[in-house]
């Protein structure tokens, strides 16, 4: 084995002088699971998996795209029973149940590839359980308040970058008869992102993914300050009635009209806000703003990623598409402007030079120091996610019952974490 | 067959036990799958309850552990006690599509013009998906324009958000689902109707019995097996409560509409869901509250069968 990895090795060391792929007679079946069902990354990964079939003729390529909620749960029935050979997932700790009982393969041979360890350092973190690699990313995007410019103006307010500042402004925006944030917590994830930003801000990175790590009681007192300062923004209005009825894409109506002027929200909803009108001359980005100066900025980025299966039956030629799908050229084309829309995990990529990709791109590497995280319900594991986002939920609507929501997750906490 | 009646000595066991095994013949495949699909599968579940597992990895043994766990949830008044609750609710306000039924089908029995055309009307919500029906209703009670808040907004009422509202929103559903349930209940209540004497209406109209008397004395009894029909069809309709909550909700807000079947869901299948085991439990106890009843019906209809 370790003989057979030493030539492996050896073999990627002499081509990649040549920059010649190290298997390009491959042959065979290839067989590809895919959760970007909607037409728009549909596309994008068809016409990536065309090209690399194009590279390889002698390899019989299969593409089964599943709908992306439905695969959530089927995951689970194929890659047991039915594994293909290339699998869409998500990283940190969504992807632990499939490592841990032993369904996904280890490919920390990939991320010894000199090419590849430099090229994907930024996310190598993100797909490391237990000193191994289990997957790439091929893209991700980041988190933050987008705003209505116009209303900014309107009110002659300024993007903040200190809570006292988002606080003067929320004011002055209920004062207009405006709701500071629109966001529809009825599928629970979004208020998961108010809380990331919330906690993270006040008490920091490393201590963010502690709680969600389980090392820390939800009834401490730093996370009864990170409610503290939700609360305000709570108390005040600043959020919309009855979001718990909305989900995240019945939300934007809100914005779109002006009766809320920000949301917080992930890269994607730019695409929905400029379809239904609002231009970028009304549309803009800030990165949400500091609440505890004492600690460093961190942001939620979710990298979506591919992984080989460990029941899958062509290995070498499943390898082979995961370096080219990231790949600093696909890795420019497939994120651009006209297909994700979102940014390369290759540090040898550009960037498209979208306002929002450029903003977040230069955001994430230079003013984020303090961590990226991918998402609450993916750096918690599923049942504590779960738990927690029902509880923020509840806290949104009714602030007054803190101490019993926190109280119910402390003993969720002591029975997930063993 | 010319053979057999020939020499009649040479006559199969087959042949000669046909009356008692043909029944048992025609029942084999029924009996099959039942015991299959449905017996066999009451047993797993209680044998997976006994375990934890994630469905992917290990089975571990924790004996009565999933049941303990449920235990403390119903004594904290966590999910559990929520769900239970909601099934209990579900179990009495869904009762209200008998005698709604019954009143629409006593309406509808009459012989106007372009009578069926209103009973096919009336009979429409039972056809459509239920995926269908939690939608409409969703929109009927949204907060920002709906159509209930609009009408509210007439009689100078306040928006409610009966979604949105932990105290209503389980309410709130099971209008959704007495809706087609209504429908159903009303389609088994016309059929009865066809069959009730005539004779004996008018032999209590010579009696003097009219309106409600007449209902309760003449009618109602006659329909007996309507309404037993009825109230099954209700009770098992009640206690697998699922779609609507899942279209309509999801559990939501902040798990108070839950309902036994959707937690069992949650916790086993769902996207956040890795507890095998804990869902299996839930089942098993969401079954012996059918099974009480079940046993009911079962035995009610024996009784029935000896009586004749």
């Amino acid at each position: 084995m370790l003989s057979k990895m030493k030539t492996t090795a050896a073999a990627v060391a002499v081509t990649s002088a040549f920059a010649v792929p190290a298997s390009a007679e491959l042959t065979g079946d290839l067989t590809i699971f895919l959760d970007t069902s909607n037409p728009a990354p549909r596309a994008t990964m068809e016409a990536m998996i065309a090209r690399f079939g194009e590279k390889h003729p002698d390899l019989a390529i299969e593409t089964t795209v599943i709908d992306r909620e439905a695969y959530k749960t089927q995951i689970r029935n194929f890659l047991t029973a039915n594994a293909p050979d290339v699998a869409t997932w998500y990283a940190a700790n969504r992807m632990r149940p499939y490592v841990e009982a032993g369904l996904f393969e280890d490919v920390s041979d990939l991320y010894a590839e000199p090419e590849i360890a430099e090229a994907l350092g930024s996310t190598k973190g993100a797909l490391t359980i237990d000193d191994k690699q289990w997957g790439v990313a091929y893209t991700y995007y980041q988190w933050g308040v987008y705003y209505r410019k116009d209303i900014f103006a309107e009110l002659g307010l300024s993007e903040p970058t200190t809570w006292e500042e988002e606080k003067a402004n929320c004011t002055k925006i209920v004062a207009s008869g405006r709701a500071c944030y629109t966001i529809g917590t009825k599928y629970l994830w979004t208020a998961g992102g108010w809380f990331d930003y919330m906690n993270m801000r006040t008490n920091g990175f490393d201590f963010h993914m502690d709680l969600a790590a389980g090392n820390v009681s939800w009834e401490d007192d730093r996370v009864k300050q990170t409610f503290m300062n939700w609360k305000e923004l709570i108390d005040m209005g600043g959020f919309i009635a009855d979001h718990q009825t909305y989900s995240w894409q019945e939300a934007l109506p809100f914005m779109v009209k002006g009766e809320a002027a920000a949301y917080l929200m992930g890269n994607f909803a730019v695409a929905p806000l400029r379809e239904a009108g609002l231009t970028d001359d009304q549309l803009d980005f800030y990165q949400f703003p500091t609440i505890n100066p004492d600690v460093a900025l961190s942001e939620d980025a979710p990298t979506d990623t591919f992984h080989i299966p460990a029941n899958a039956k062509n290995k070498e030629a499943a390898r082979e598409f995961l370096r080219f799908a990231t790949s600093a050229e696909e890795q420019t084309i497939i994120n651009n402007g006209k297909n994700l829309g979102q940014l390369p995990v290759n540090a040898a990529s550009s960037v498209d030079d979208d306002k929002f990709l450029q903003q977040g791109f230069k955001m994430l590497s230079t003013n984020s120091t303090g961590g990226v995280a991918q998402f609450w319900d993916r750096d918690a594991p599923a049942e504590m996610a779960k738990v927690s986002m029902e509880g923020f939920q509840e806290f949104m609507v009714k602030p007054g019952e803190l101490d019993k929501i926190l109280a119910k997750l402390e003993r969720a906490r002591g029975r997930i974490y063993k | 067959m010319t053979v057999s009646s020939d020499i009649p000595e040479a006559e199969s066991w087959f042949h000669r036990n046909q009356q008692r095994i043909a029944p048992w013949l025609f029942l084999a495949p029924g009996i099959l799958f039942f015991a299959v699909y449905v017996i066999a599968p009451v047993f797993q579940s209680f044998n997976l309850s006994l375990y934890e597992w994630d469905g992917l990895g290990e089975k571990t043994y924790v004996g009565m552990r999933n049941y303990e766990d449920l235990y403390w949830e119903y004594v904290d008044r966590d999910a559990f006690f929520t769900s239970l609750k909601n099934n209990v609710m579900w179990l009495f306000l869904y009762l209200l599509a008998i005698p709604a039924g019954l009143f629409i089908a006593l309406f509808l029995n009459q012989t106007v013009r372009g009578i069926r055309l209103y009973k096919s009307l009336f009979f429409f919500p039972f056809v459509i998906s239920q995926v269908v029906v939690g939608l409409v209703f969703t929109w009927f009670y949204d907060p920002s324009f709906g159509l209930l808040n609009t009408m509210l907004g007439w009689v100078g009422m306040g928006p409610i958000n009966v979604l949105g509202n932990e105290h209503l929103v389980t309410y709130g559903i099971v209008a959704a689902g007495l809706w087609p349930q209504t429908a159903y209940c009303m389609i088994l209540y016309l059929t009865g109707l066809n069959a009730v004497d005539p004779e004996q209406i008018e032999a209590g109209r010579l009696d003097g019995a009219k309106g409600w008397s007449m209902l309760w004395n003449i009618i109602l009894p006659q329909l007996r097996p309507a309404t037993f029909i009825a109230f099954v069809v209700t009770i098992i309709g009640a206690l697998r409560s699922f779609d609507l909550i899942s279209i309509m909700t999801q559990g939501g807000p902040f798990g108070s509409s839950r309902v036994l079947a959707y937690y069992m869901f949650e916790v086993a299948l769902s996207e956040y869901g890795f507890r095998m085991g804990y869902g299996a439990a839930i089942a098993v106890v969401l079954f012996l509250i059918m099974l009480c009843f079940i046993a009911y019906f079962l035995w009610s209809m024996y009784r029935e069968e000896k009586g004749h």
